[in-house]
């Protein structure tokens, strides 16, 4: 359904993101994964042609054979909302605070395919019925900072499904919200996912949040797909040493009080932040924060196969056993 | 954004009439007072504006049957008035309206637009905004004749760059907001966020801005009037009563004071609206200042 094939992002000559290959399939859910200024955002925004107007896109997008890259912005709005529904990261600020929640859905609603007034009402409450909001009444005639964050994130994924996308981009859609909201959040889209056999982009940094909504995650590290599998493979076993770090740097959920104990002793922070855009090392972007760097990786690392569809792109893999391979 | 909304709904949901802001009261009536008057005159006026009737020439403010007294023509002085207001209302209005239009699409659309278009457009509009607009009216009048169309188009001129100025930077300032790019991500075209998205959400700056450039317009159509390239005879216009009362100060002073504070009341009342509507409206900026 949506094939990209080197997609490069650079941003006054700098490299932000750079994707030599990447395929969703109809109704498939991928995780991309990685620290802030990794470059993931980059990468879903200019699927949509949304990045900043100083980067520049080469490579090749291609979304049920239409090419996205160079389309004019006319049918690239077409295709936004129309086939490729977004969901933002900050629901609070992503609604027009002067607008009225019925009023904004009926919007998304009327843009793509439905006309009159009663169909498009009646589909608004539809939606609204969809994403489990109560009393669709009250929601319709509220203001959004009436609304909860949750309550405002369900109305922004309304919005998204409104023409029955056939991809769904979440960029961090449960980030800005309480935990206890995040949840529900998650199971709501998986559940549209499923229900209108949706494909999902679903950005996080949060490995935990992709295991539970994903089947296949890749991490991204310095706009560079460093890992890439089934989301169990790379998280029970990682090859790259960035995604070890990203994984030991997240809590899991504590069951005992000696898990608790485990968890603190080995819970790490990634030595060093990301560099800035154009200031990443030659070879593996990740070798001068990692702590197993060899000599190869100062040459360009290409990926390479571990397993049936696990992917990753390190000199110094860990192997299935946890242990160094340190023969390269 | 959010927030200032939430602060401007609580307090509008409990204002009471007492709590308005004392210049928007004050301001709305005169203002309400003056449309009133200039309405009227449509259908009524004490005496007919052009009849002479030189038996009653200079009758001092008071005289039984003329309440401001007469001119030199013997023609009543408060009719004099209620028609000029009738046409610095029409005139101030029109160019006002016409200006806010025209400028609040260009200001929509230079904030949208490329860093290049942007920077060249807002100089532009900075030389516009220098540039005298009495100067232009001048030009006008020689050009196509003194009269209203004179005063209105130069008027028109002379407000689009200041009104665009005022548009671009708070739309480019909601353009960054991410509820902007929400809908783009939906989907939506450059235009339809513009008016739907944008513009609402400016709207407030906006109308203070008109409240206050119909303040100025009614100033300068009384300036351009009184220096004869506004309203021509027999168009009553307060500009043009105080320019044929200035020759007369000493037999008959009170047919420029008349006029004149009738300008004042005007251009005050509108002054005032302008003050309490942007209380009203917003008042996280008013307790900035």
């Amino acid at each position: 359904m949506l094939t990209i094939q080197n997609l490069h992002v650079t941003i006054a000559g700098h490299s932000v993101a750079k994707v030599e290959s990447l395929e969703i399939s109809k109704g498939q859910r991928i995780g991309l994964v990685g620290e802030s200024g990794s470059g993931k955002s980059m990468i879903v925004m200019s699927i949509l042609g949304l990045q900043p107007k100083s980067a520049k896109v080469t490579g090749s997008i291609k979304f049920n054979g239409v090419e996205l890259i160079g389309l004019p912005e006319k049918k690239l709005a077409d295709i936004r909302g129309g086939l490729i529904g977004l969901v933002p990261q900050d629901p609070t600020k992503s609604l027009n605070p002067t607008m009225r929640i019925g009023r904004q859905i009926a919007e998304a609603v009327s843009l793509h395919s439905i006309d009159g007034k009663k169909t498009v009402n009646r589909r608004v409450r539809e939606l609204i019925d969809n994403v489990r909001l109560p009393d669709p009444d009250r929601i319709i005639r509220s203001y959004p900072h009436q609304l909860s964050g949750g309550q405002q994130q369900r109305v922004l994924i309304a919005m998204a499904i409104a023409c029955d996308p056939m991809l769904l981009i979440a960029d961090e859609a449960t980030t800005a919200l309480d935990v206890t909201v995040q949840g529900e959040i998650l199971k709501l889209l998986l559940a549209l996912s499923k229900e209108l056999e949706m494909g999902l982009i679903f950005v996080s940094h949060d490995l935990g949040v992709v295991r539970f909504v994903c089947q296949n995650v890749a991490v991204i590290y310095g706009g560079q797909i460093v890992e890439f599998g089934p989301v169990d493979s790379v998280i029970d076993h990682p090859a790259h040493r960035y995604s070890d770090a990203l994984i030991t740097a997240n809590i899991a959920f504590p069951e005992n009080e000696a898990d608790v104990a485990r968890d603190l002793s080995e819970l790490r922070s990634i030595k060093g932040s990301v560099p800035a855009i154009g200031e990443f090392p030659d070879g593996c972007r990740f070798r001068n924060r990692c702590g197993f760097a060899v000599t190869a990786c100062r040459l360009f690392v290409p990926l390479q196969q571990v397993d049936n569809g696990h992917l990753h792109r390190c000199c110094n893999p860990i192997s299935y056993t946890g242990k160094s391979d340190a023969t390269h | 954004m959010v927030e200032q909304v939430l602060i401007s709904k609580r307090v509008r949901s409990r204002t009471k009439f007492s709590q308005l802001p004392a210049t928007l009261i004050i301001g709305g009536i005169l203002v309400g007072f003056l449309f009133c008057v200039a309405i009227l005159s449509f259908v009524w006026t004490p005496y007919d504006p052009i009849t002479l009737n030189v038996r009653n020439r200079y009758l001092p403010i008071g005289s039984e049957g003329y309440l401001l007294g007469t001119d030199k023509f013997g023609r009543d002085v408060l009719t004099q008035i209620i028609m000029g207001a009738r046409n610095s209302l029409f005139v101030s209005v029109v160019s006002t309206l016409i200006s806010l239009m025209i400028g609040t699409l260009l200001g929509l659309y230079v904030a949208a637009a490329g860093a290049r278009v942007k920077n060249i457009v807002s100089r532009a509009v900075d030389v516009g905004v220098a540039i005298p607009g009495i100067l232009i009216a001048m030009v006008l009048a020689t050009a196509i004749g003194p009269g209203n169309t004179a005063a209105i188009t130069a008027i028109i001129i002379w407000f689009i760059p200041v009104s665009a100025r005022v548009v671009i930077g708070p739309a480019v300032q909601v353009l960054s907001q991410d509820y902007i790019e929400a809908a783009f991500g939906y989907g939506r075209k450059k235009w339809f966020v513009l008016f739907n998205h944008v513009l609402p959400n400016i709207s407030s700056t906006i109308i203070v801005q008109a409240s206050v450039m119909f303040a100025a317009a009614i100033l300068i159509e009384a300036a351009l009037s009184f220096l004869g390239v506004g309203a021509q005879s027999p168009i009553a216009s307060w500009g043009r009563t105080l320019k044929e009362a200035q020759p007369l100060m000493e037999i008959a002073p009170s047919l420029m004071v008349v006029p004149g504070l009738a300008i004042v009341f005007a251009v005050l009342g509108f002054n005032l609206l302008g003050d309490g509507l942007r209380a009203y409206l917003d008042p996280q900026q008013t307790r900035k200042r």
